[in-house]
């Protein structure tokens, strides 16, 4: 670990800032409670998975957290700054990034422009009618980013192309582009082999120690692997919070996800 | 996916090709085997429908947007050009000098097409088609009741362009080049504009808005950019326009020709900038010569079922049936090219085979 990685780390711990707070957040679809009360914190640093059955109400936490949409009641604070109607754009600008359940990507371009474009969001000249040179320094760190993700292959390649395999590695790619400080992880290794699944823990045992993150995964084993804290949930409540070691042992949860055939 | 997206996503521009030489050289040497008319009348009056259309391609083929209101953009131009500029009416005619008065009704014509783009942004397919539509069809009530700047009805006539270095640019010839030149920059703009960093980022919100602002882009306003850039092509043409017909009035800006230049960018087609540009060309020469075959009121018969041909068999326009028969050509060539191999090469078939799977 690089020192200045760690004294990144330690002016944000030390000045007190929390990557997310979320305060009695709740969200309803008419009628349907998809989340109730649901207070959760994560430190700068902090690695959290987020478990639950199907309709637990996992990927509605995080569109409230980017602000896809907006939560019923409660509060949303990022970086200690409360991002209440803050447009989604505006979020990704503070150092928000997320992966979708389902990829969302730009199948009609390249992955090097799908990079490309990941490296811009956050830059100045997004409106540049110029077209960006080689040695561009956002054409750089597009490249970098899509050697770190093993894509270097497909570099050219239309996404509308790719393996499922590979649009789930661009997908966590678009995710890591510009300077995250807080990334959400929306069931990354859904649909990935087992090879690709060692893949995507290295690549996120490897991320800097100031990035934060909460990774849904239904995989235990990789779920386990990269958090170090893990919140439970179920019917959109949270309904346990602890270390691996804690959620794995207890046997309420045992039980919930025996009961659902999930282990 | 939307159910359009199959029929116009245009990619970004790719590199030189040697048929463009080929063209080049016959749309310059064009006027030299042609008659005024066919200079005049159909090649600079499809040049400046081409580039209208072209302002509407970059909106719908690279930002998924399909705007109805982009010769009303256009019209806004023209009508700005009689009224800062002169006229034979009497009425406005501010006599500004030529180069201030086009280049601020351009301006003004490229901002009321950022203001369409502000209204339609949030919304998506058939209602920015519907949005649109209603915006040129109030602008189109707006001028024909308003006499005071617009006079009504009539509009204006005796609209000309200028005399500068000793050229009278209404003359075919040169009116001919000044259309191919703004027409070909234009389209040198689009392409280049296709691969900038702007040209991506509108091409991936076509393909993923929401993917997009969580990525930090503000959608809407890179929208309404792409609007307002479309709008500056579209106005820039509205001057050629009516300097071309040497007046404007209400019917310039009427639903009909509206409705024109999506019938020509979609049947030229909207995946490749130059599509718009041969929608116009089949368009032009249907009406001035289907009139010899069929009376005026049919025209717009025939336009339809051209547009409905297009459509059924060749959704990607003009430009798709040309990349087919193409395709077609070389596969069979190739076939051609491999049974001539094999029955030479006799027995080393499944060498051949691995080389050309
Ligand atoms: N846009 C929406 N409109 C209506 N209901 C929704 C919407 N999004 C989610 N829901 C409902 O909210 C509940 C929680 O859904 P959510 O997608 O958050 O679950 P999840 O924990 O991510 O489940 P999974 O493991 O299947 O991804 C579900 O009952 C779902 O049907
Ligand atoms: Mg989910």
């Amino acid at each position: 670990m690089s020192n200045t990685r760690s004294s990144a780390l330690e002016h944000l711990q030390s000045s007190g800032r929390n990557a997310l707070e979320l305060e009695a957040i709740s969200r309803h679809f008419g009628a349907l409670v998809a989340l109730a009360d649901i207070n959760m914190t994560v430190r700068a640093g902090e690695r959290r998975a987020v478990l639950g059955s199907n309709g637990a109400g996992k990927t509605t936490l995080f569109n409230t957290v980017t602000g896809d949409f907006l939560p019923t009641t409660g509060r949303v604070r990022l970086f200690g700054e409360d991002v209440g109607d803050m447009p989604s754009y505006e979020r990704a600008r503070r150092g928000l990034r997320r992966t979708y359940q389902i990829s969302l990507l730009f199948g009609g371009l390249s992955v090097m422009d799908n990079v490309y474009l990941a490296c811009s969001g956050i830059k100045r000249g997004r409106f540049s009618l110029r077209r960006p040179r080689r040695d561009d320094s956002t054409m750089e760190s597009a490249d970098a980013l899509i050697r770190a993700v093993h894509l270097d292959d497909d570099r050219d390649a239309l996404v509308a192309t790719l393996s499922h395999g590979r649009q789930r590695q661009l997908e966590i790619a678009l995710a890591l582009a510009g300077a995250p400080r807080l990334i959400l992880f929306d069931e990354p290794a859904a649909g990935l082999s087992p090879s690709e699944r060692s893949e995507l823990v290295e690549i996120l045992q490897a991320l800097p120690d100031h990035i934060s993150y909460i990774i849904i995964e239904h995989d235990m084993d990789v779920a386990l692997r990269v958090a170090e804290s893990v919140t439970m949930m179920h019917n959109g409540r949270i309904f346990r919070e602890g270390t691996p070691a804690e959620i794995e042992n207890d046997p309420q949860v045992q039980e919930l996800y025996l009961g659902n055939g999930q282990a | 996916m939307k159910f359009e997206h199959w029929f116009f996503n245009a990619t970004p521009g790719s590199g030189f090709k040697p048929s463009w030489l080929i063209v080049a050289v016959f749309l310059i040497a064009y006027p030299g085997f042609s008659s005024d008319f066919f200079t005049f009348q159909i090649g600079a009056y499809s040049l400046i429908l081409g580039t209208i259309a072209l302002s509407l391609m970059m909106l719908a083929g690279y930002g998924g947007m399909i705007s109805l209101a982009q010769m009303t953009v256009a019209g806004l131009a023209g009508y700005l050009v009689a009224i800062l500029g002169d006229n034979s009416v009497g009425v406005m005619g501010l006599g500004w000098p030529w180069w201030l008065t086009v280049f601020v009704a351009i301006s003004l014509a490229a901002l009321f097409s950022a203001f369409v783009g502000a209204i339609s942004v949030r919304t998506e397919g058939i209602y920015t088609i519907m949005i649109t539509l209603a915006i040129a069809v109030a602008l189109f009530y707006f001028v024909r009741q308003n006499y005071t700047i617009f006079n009504g009805f009539t509009g204006f006539a005796g609209v000309e362009p200028p005399t500068t270095f000793g050229v009278y640019w209404r003359n075919p010839l040169p009116f001919y080049y000044l259309c191919l030149a703004i027409a070909v920059l234009s389209l040198w703009a689009v392409f280049y504009i296709s691969r900038s960093t702007f040209g991506l980022s509108l091409q991936a919100i076509r393909d993923n808005p929401r993917r997009m602002r969580s990525l930090g882009f503000n959608v809407a306003a890179h929208r309404i950019f792409a609007y307002f850039l479309s709008g500056i092509i579209a106005a820039t043409a509205g001057v050629l326009m009516v300097w071309f017909n040497g007046r404007i009035s209400p019917g310039s800006v009427g639903v009909e020709v509206v409705i024109d230049i999506l019938v020509i960018a979609v049947v030229g087609g909207l995946r490749h900038p130059v599509g718009p540009f041969l929608g116009a060309i089949v368009f032009v020469l249907l009406e001035n010569f289907a009139i010899d075959l069929i009376d005026r009121e049919r025209f717009n018969t025939v336009i339809g079922l051209a547009l409905l041909l297009i459509v059924l068999f060749s959704p990607d326009g003009l430009l798709g049936l040309w990349r087919r028969a193409r395709q077609r050509l070389s596969a069979a060539r190739q076939t051609r090219l491999a049974a001539g191999r094999a029955t030479r090469d006799g027995g080393s078939e499944s060498y051949n085979s691995l080389s050309n799977p």
